[in-house]
């Protein structure tokens, strides 16, 4: 995926909402910005398929050698599948943050908070603010 | 990043390499380069560079200078051989941790015998302001070299072999381990001892403040064959707790004694000191909570402040510091818990963010870089 063509939460996920048989279907993980900022990931906690997530709630937790941080879904609806092996090769995280870092996909059932995501241009400025 | 903090006479250079700066003390810190794990990795197989000069270095002047830290360290000064140095500790009247300290015995051009401190930065202010309460009719003059230097930990088992390619003249891997002297390094007048906070060889270098960046960078040339690099304070953190070195503000502070903590090592009971009568008691007393490590079956992390318990969750002490060990893969922590359950080979838990992940009381220290086999 291009990062140019995703949306992300203020707390640095990112989603790719594709439209699958009429239904809005997001993929989601978290951003090259973010993996940088955290560094030395150890472990993370992938939620359950079928689990509800709301937007901006935590779903999950990965920790670093340094700290541990909340995962943050960007949308409201039901996880759908999740990315079974990711929490043992986490290097992909940087290697490859929009492909297969992917985390889960969570068919939308709420689209009211898909306009608190912020494109591409808005998220480069709020890194570079933080960064 | 506010300009409050003190800087470094390495600041800039940290800046320029991409050193992630943080609050340390008042001080603007590089926390690392990029990454804590490859910092932490080169420094247990080769060679890494750390700043250090946020910690305060304080000597002492005048016929009472022992008789002066002889009150105020838990270490019998008097029996520490020219160009020894010896870990101590400072505690108050109830034998509480003031700070943990270095002390350095060396002999001056003058061939009179000096003392120095290694004091946390942390704890700067508050140590001199301790040992000038504490001063009474000593004929001792303390004097604060903090500003006027900075120190470089050239740690790693190609510490000394780097440090020689710039100055071959100081026979440096004949000294003992925990020895230092003033030295004349590259032209220079520089106090240099052979210690660390890593569990690796290396050396500590305390330079002249405007000489530091070039023999900062003069060392990462040297190094360059070596895989040379610059580590932070977050691999000198995982690098310690490995060793299983505690750290003031964590494993220490004014609420526990060297008892509990474990450092009766460094207590010399032949002599008088602030805390002793107290220090006695507690020896001669049932510990009420003692320090230990721990290392988890899992990968989650026990951090500062979490609660360890048994298999009914009932609270038997706290975490004081946890990481992910990279060289042991292995998640570890030390903190303190009731005598009861402190033996080695103890079963217990920690609550980690409402889930009771599975511990177990192992032998300090967690690495021993001369029994690890770096090949496992």
């Amino acid at each position: 995926m291009k990062p140019e063509e995703l949306l992300y939460a203020k707390t640095h996920e990112w989603a790719a909402i594709e439209d699958v048989d009429g239904q809005k279907i997001a993929t989601i993980g978290i951003s090259a910005f973010a993996v940088e900022q955290l560094t030395d990931l150890v472990y993370m906690d992938l939620p359950q398929v079928g689990q509800q997530v709301t937007a901006g709630d935590s779903f999950g937790e990965i920790e670093s050698v340094k700290a541990v941080s909340d995962l943050y879904s960007p949308v409201t609806g039901e996880i759908t599948e999740v990315n079974a092996s990711l929490p043992d090769k986490l290097e992909v995280f940087s290697d490859d943050p929009y492909g297969q870092g992917w985390i889960m996909k969570v068919r939308i059932s709420d689209e009211s908070s898909l306009s608190d995501l912020a494109d591409f241009a808005a998220y480069q400025k709020q890194c570079a603010e933080e960064g | 990043m506010t300009d409050t903090l003190a800087k470094t006479p390495l600041h800039d250079w940290h800046h320029r390499h991409q050193g992630k700066l943080v609050d340390f003390a008042g001080w603007a810190m590089p926390i690392h380069y990029g990454s804590i794990s490859d910092e932490h990795v080169a420094t247990r197989q080769n060679v890494t560079l750390f700043d250090v000069s946020h910690m305060g270095r304080i000597s002492f002047e005048g016929p009472d200078a022992a008789d002066l830290l002889n009150h105020i360290l838990t270490r019998n000064v008097l029996k520490l051989r020219p160009n020894q140095v010896r870990y101590s500790v400072v505690t108050n009247e109830s034998g509480g941790i003031l700070d943990d300290v270095l002390v350095y015995h060396w002999l001056n051009s003058a061939a009179s015998p000096r003392y120095s401190l290694v004091v946390n930065a942390s704890n700067r202010d508050k140590i001199v302001q301790w040992i000038e309460e504490h001063r009474g009719s000593f004929d001792a003059k303390l004097i604060d070299h903090t500003s006027q230097t900075a120190m470089i930990a050239v740690q790693g088992p190609k510490a000394i072999q780097t440090v020689n390619q710039l100055d071959a003249s100081i026979p440096f891997a004949d000294w003992k381990y925990y020895t230092g002297q003033p030295v004349s390094f590259c032209g220079l007048d520089c106090f240099i001892s052979r210690t660390g906070y890593t569990g690796e060889d290396g050396l500590e270098l305390t330079v002249p403040a405007e000489s530091a960046l070039g023999i900062w960078e003069q060392l990462i040339e040297a190094g360059q064959a070596s895989q040379i690099q610059a580590a932070g304070l977050g691999a000198r953190d995982t690098l310690r707790l490995e060793a299983a070195m505690p750290l003031y503000g964590h494993e220490l502070d004014e609420a526990t004694n060297p008892i509990q903590a474990d450092l009766g090592f460094a207590i010399n009971w032949d002599h008088e000191f602030i805390g002793k009568a107290a220090l006695e008691s507690a020896a001669n007393a049932a510990l009420d909570r003692q320090r230990i490590g721990l290392m988890l079956d899992g990968k989650r992390v026990p951090r500062e402040g979490y609660s360890i318990v048994d298999a009914s969750g009932q609270p038997l002490g706290t975490v004081t510091s946890g990481t992910f060990a990279p060289t042991l893969q292995k998640s570890i922590a030390m903190g303190y818990v009731v005598p009861s359950v402190a033996a080695v080979g103890t079963e217990l838990f920690v609550d980690i963010r409402g889930r009771h992940e599975a511990a177990r009381v192992v032998k300090l220290p967690f690495y021993n870089r001369n029994s690890f086999s770096k090949g496992s």
